[in-house]
């Protein structure tokens, strides 16, 4: 119960994911989830509210103790219920972020960070003060209570005080909900920047699609205590079997790199790897060569046997068809760019009319693209 | 409309007249006397019809409530000086104090093998608590320190003394074993003849001033026709019965 | 100043126990707030009830129950001879003792109240930064419970101070071990001592006044922050 000392852990093989089973049965819920999520970059745990991501979260946290559970980070396994094995969250190496930044109201913003950082050996600490205070720009912040700051910084300062006891895990339950929508854009670069500059993976607990196409690599969709899919994000998107593709929003996310920008017209133009199409859009300029991410939505392409002359569209790429679902009256078709892939959605009509066949190269036209990050 | 009002009032006015109505009588008892009391109350309520409320407490405390403006109609005090105060102060009915006991001191101990019926165990000293009631406040509590001054003993029982705020306390500190022995009224553990447990020394006359313990009626019960039916009972022969069963004098 | 050395004995003694027993009281009852506070066994009602007990029970049969447990036939009596230690009636250390039970929920509520009002955020908040739970307790839920440890010490001190009932049971007015100031004052008022029973009630009327004065004062600086 008092949790002095490390038990002995067992040893596990270490091939660099995260591996996790949890098992919680509550009268009216129930989580039943098995993952293998990549040991790097952000995993988002996305679903409905009552889905159970943040039980499993918290799962994750040792917060609460399933049922039944297994946790392994890395080749360190953190639980295992068949040997009895458990450790507790405060010996868990993690970071977390409470959804309403849960600040200790009797200490600074400084008192605050330093209240995890002193309690790991010097030799671990790999993230520095001044180096979360930078990334979540709150250096000036340091004297304040917690009582003087703003939505928007608490969350910021409840960030940097779980990076700085350099976890080998963070853990961020909707760190974004209850900020307005101001705030979330003003904490949203913040939590990009991180996702760059940092090596610690994330698993990122969301409901809005939104900050998950922004942020996330991995995948996992949850439903009613259950693992409905688990993948990377931008494969996922693109499942005809998932919600994703069958809502009217469906749309593809795809990465790119910046290599101009037109400043008399005010265009962005991106380079797409693994082919020479460039995208462009009316954007501000960015840096060359930095790494860019776009949503696509499925409705704003549509598609021509040839390549369309005089028309106001300023995106017309070559593509192929991989695939496609019927749905009704419309169809989506799943296309490659290179090694990334669009959503295309016309009506059964057209798509008969243009006989289109899997494997077919063909023209995507892009009415309109949307940058997602920087 | 007023006439069965006029009716009720007549009614009511008649039993008044008649004296059918039941009084009360409020009455401060000293502690000590409480058993005696408890006896002679059913008898006294059959013999006059009135109604006997008895609160029991310190002289002392007694006397302040008094003069405080406590509604007792009678006070039967611990010691006599407390009613003569009180009658010097003028606030007793003229010429209704009068002794209506006798008190006794005995030295006892709940363990029936303790003592023998002599003061030997109390010299001999081997207790660690004695018992005895607030001198300053309980006239039993002084006569104990008296007995104990002419055994010359108040030396030896310096650090032993332990003290009730009234003598009843003081025999409860006894009678839970807490106190190994003490100086109690012998009412408190005497009836017919013999003490009802225990086992006790009754202390010589001699060796303390005799504790007459007085009655008043007070200014509050003047008019109260209990108070002094009250009274006469206690100086009439039945009650005498029941007072000296419980070993007082009279 | 017609104080009696009884008098003054008095009043060293009753601070005396007053402060002993508040300091006793934060150290015992702390965990049994805390306790109530986070569990939820089926028995935090019964304990509960059985810790506000004395809220509701007169003094005197908190005090008679004492006076026949401590005694040489009681439970307890039997327990402390049997441990070489005598009784502890008639003793300062059963007064203590009394005094506890006595003031036990003015302290074990308030504490229970600031513990709830922390509630599970902070703490899990220091779990996730690497507190044990021994930890958190002192770097966490004392720092933020701290007015109800204020009013749990000026609650567990004036009670005691003002303790009649309970010392009347079982002290034996004995000067300079059980004569507390309240039985004093009822023995000069017993004795017809007005004058003296005044100064000392007047005293300590005076007295707890200023020293709650200074309490009050004090905690309304602390802990403005969020």
């Amino acid at each position: 119960m008092f949790g002095f000392g490390k038990p002995s852990v067992p040893a596990v093989v270490d091939d660099g994911r995260i591996r996790a089973r949890f098992l919680v049965q509550h009268p009216g819920f129930r989580l039943d989830v098995d993952l293998d999520l990549p040991g790097r970059g952000v995993s988002a745990l996305f679903g409905h509210s009552g889905s159970g991501k943040t039980s499993c979260l918290r799962c994750f946290a040792g917060l609460d103790r399933p049922q039944q559970g297994y946790l392994q980070i890395a080749g360190e396994l953190w639980q295992d219920s068949a040997r009895g094995f458990f450790l507790p969250a405060h010996q868990r190496a993690i970071g977390y972020v409470f959804q309403d930044a849960n600040l200790f109201p009797h200490l600074s913003v400084r008192g605050n960070l330093q209240y995890g950082q002193r309690r790991i050996p010097t030799a671990q600490r790999k993230v520095a003060l001044d180096q979360a205070l930078e990334l979540l720009g709150i250096g000036h912040l340091l004297e304040r209570m917690p009582s003087a700051l703003s939505g928007g910084e608490r969350q910021r300062v409840g960030i940097a005080r779980a990076l700085v006891t350099s976890p080998r895990l963070l853990l961020m339950d909707e760190p974004l909900a209850s900020l307005d929508l101001k705030r979330k854009q003003e904490v949203l670069p913040y939590l990009q920047r991180l996702h760059e500059e940092l090596d610690v993976p994330v698993l990122y607990v969301s409901h809005a699609p939104d900050e998950v196409a922004r942020l996330a690599d991995h995948l996992v969709l949850l439903d009613e205590g259950q693992v409905r899919a688990s993948g990377p994000l931008k494969e996922l998107l693109l499942r005809a079997d998932l919600p994703f593709a069958s809502e009217d929003d469906a749309e593809a996310v795809i990465d790119g790199q910046v290599c101009g920008h037109d400043a008399a017209y005010g265009l962005l133009e991106l380079q797409l790897p693994g082919s020479d199409a460039r995208l462009r859009l009316p954007h501000t300029a960015v840096a060359d060569g930095q790494a860019v991410r776009v949503k696509i939505k499925a409705r704003d392409v549509s598609l021509g046997l040839n390549r369309a002359e005089g028309s106001s569209l300023l995106n017309l790429l070559p593509a192929r068809v991989e695939s496609w679902q019927v749905l009704d009256a419309q169809v989506l078709l799943t296309l490659c760019i290179g090694d990334q892939r669009l959503l295309a959605r016309v009506t059964r009509y057209s798509f008969d009319q243009l006989g289109i066949h899997a494997g077919q190269a063909i023209w995507a036209q892009i009415k309109s693209v949307s940058l997602l990050t920087p | 409309m007023l006439k069965p009002l006029k009716h009720s009032l007549f009614a009511l006015g008649l039993i008044f007249a008649s004296g059918a109505i039941a009084d009360e009588v409020k009455v401060a008892v000293a502690a000590n006397f409480t058993a005696p009391i408890q006896a002679l109350a059913p008898d006294f309520e059959k013999a006059t019809g009135h109604k006997l409320v008895a609160s029991f407490g310190a002289t002392g405390q007694f006397y302040a409530q008094i003069k405080n403006g406590a509604p007792f109609d009678v006070f039967l005090s611990a010691d006599d000086t407390t009613p003569a105060k009180l009658e010097s102060e003028g606030d007793i009915v003229p010429g209704s104090r009068f002794t209506y006991a006798i008190g006794s001191l005995v030295l006892w101990s709940a363990d029936a093998a303790y003592l023998d019926g002599t003061d030997a165990a109390l010299k001999a000293g081997q207790f660690k608590h004695l018992s005895i009631a607030n001198p300053k406040a309980a006239p039993y509590g002084l006569a104990a320190t008296q007995v104990l001054e002419k055994l010359g003993l108040s030396e030896a029982v310096k650090g032993k003394l332990v003290e009730g705020q009234n003598i009843t306390q003081a025999h409860q500190f006894v009678s839970t074993g807490n106190a190994e022995l003490g100086f109690v009224a012998l009412s408190q553990v005497y009836k017919d003849g013999q003490v009802t447990s225990g086992s006790a020394w009754i202390v010589p006359d001699a060796l303390y001033d005799p504790i007459k313990q007085d009655a008043v009626i007070l200014k509050q019960g003047a008019s109260n026709p209990a108070a002094t039916a009250l009274v006469e009972y206690l100086k009439g022969p039945e009650a005498a019965k029941v007072i000296e069963s419980f070993g007082y004098k009279l | 100043m017609p104080l009696s050395k009884n008098d003054l004995d008095a009043i060293l003694l009753t601070l005396e126990l007053a402060s002993l027993t508040t300091v006793l009281l934060l150290i015992i009852g702390t965990p049994i707030a805390l306790w109530l506070a986070r569990t939820e066994s089926w028995l935090k009602r019964p304990v509960g009830a059985v810790v506000a007990l004395p809220l509701v029970l007169p003094p005197t049969v908190i005090g008679f129950y004492l006076l026949v447990s401590m005694g040489p036939n009681g439970f307890f009596g039997q327990l402390t001879q049997s441990l070489g230690l005598g009784t502890f009636t008639f003793t300062f250390t059963g007064l203590v003792i009394g005094s506890i039970f006595y003031s036990l929920p003015f302290v074990v509520q308030p504490l229970q109240n600031a513990f709830e009002a922390i509630g599970r955020g902070p703490l899990e908040a220091a779990a996730t930064l690497r507190a044990n739970p021994w930890d958190a307790f002192f770097s966490v839920v004392l720092p933020l419970a701290r007015p109800g440890f204020v009013t749990a010490a000026i609650l567990a001190f004036a009670h005691t101070i003002g303790e009649f009932g309970v010392v009347l049971m079982i002290g034996g007015n004995i000067p300079g071990k059980t004569q507390v100031v309240s039985v004093q004052i009822y023995n000069h008022v017993e004795a017809m001592e007005y004058a003296q029973a005044h100064w000392l009630a007047g005293g300590m009327v005076a007295f707890a006044f200023l020293v709650l004065l200074a309490l009050y004062s004090g905690r309304s600086g602390k802990v403005r922050a969020w």
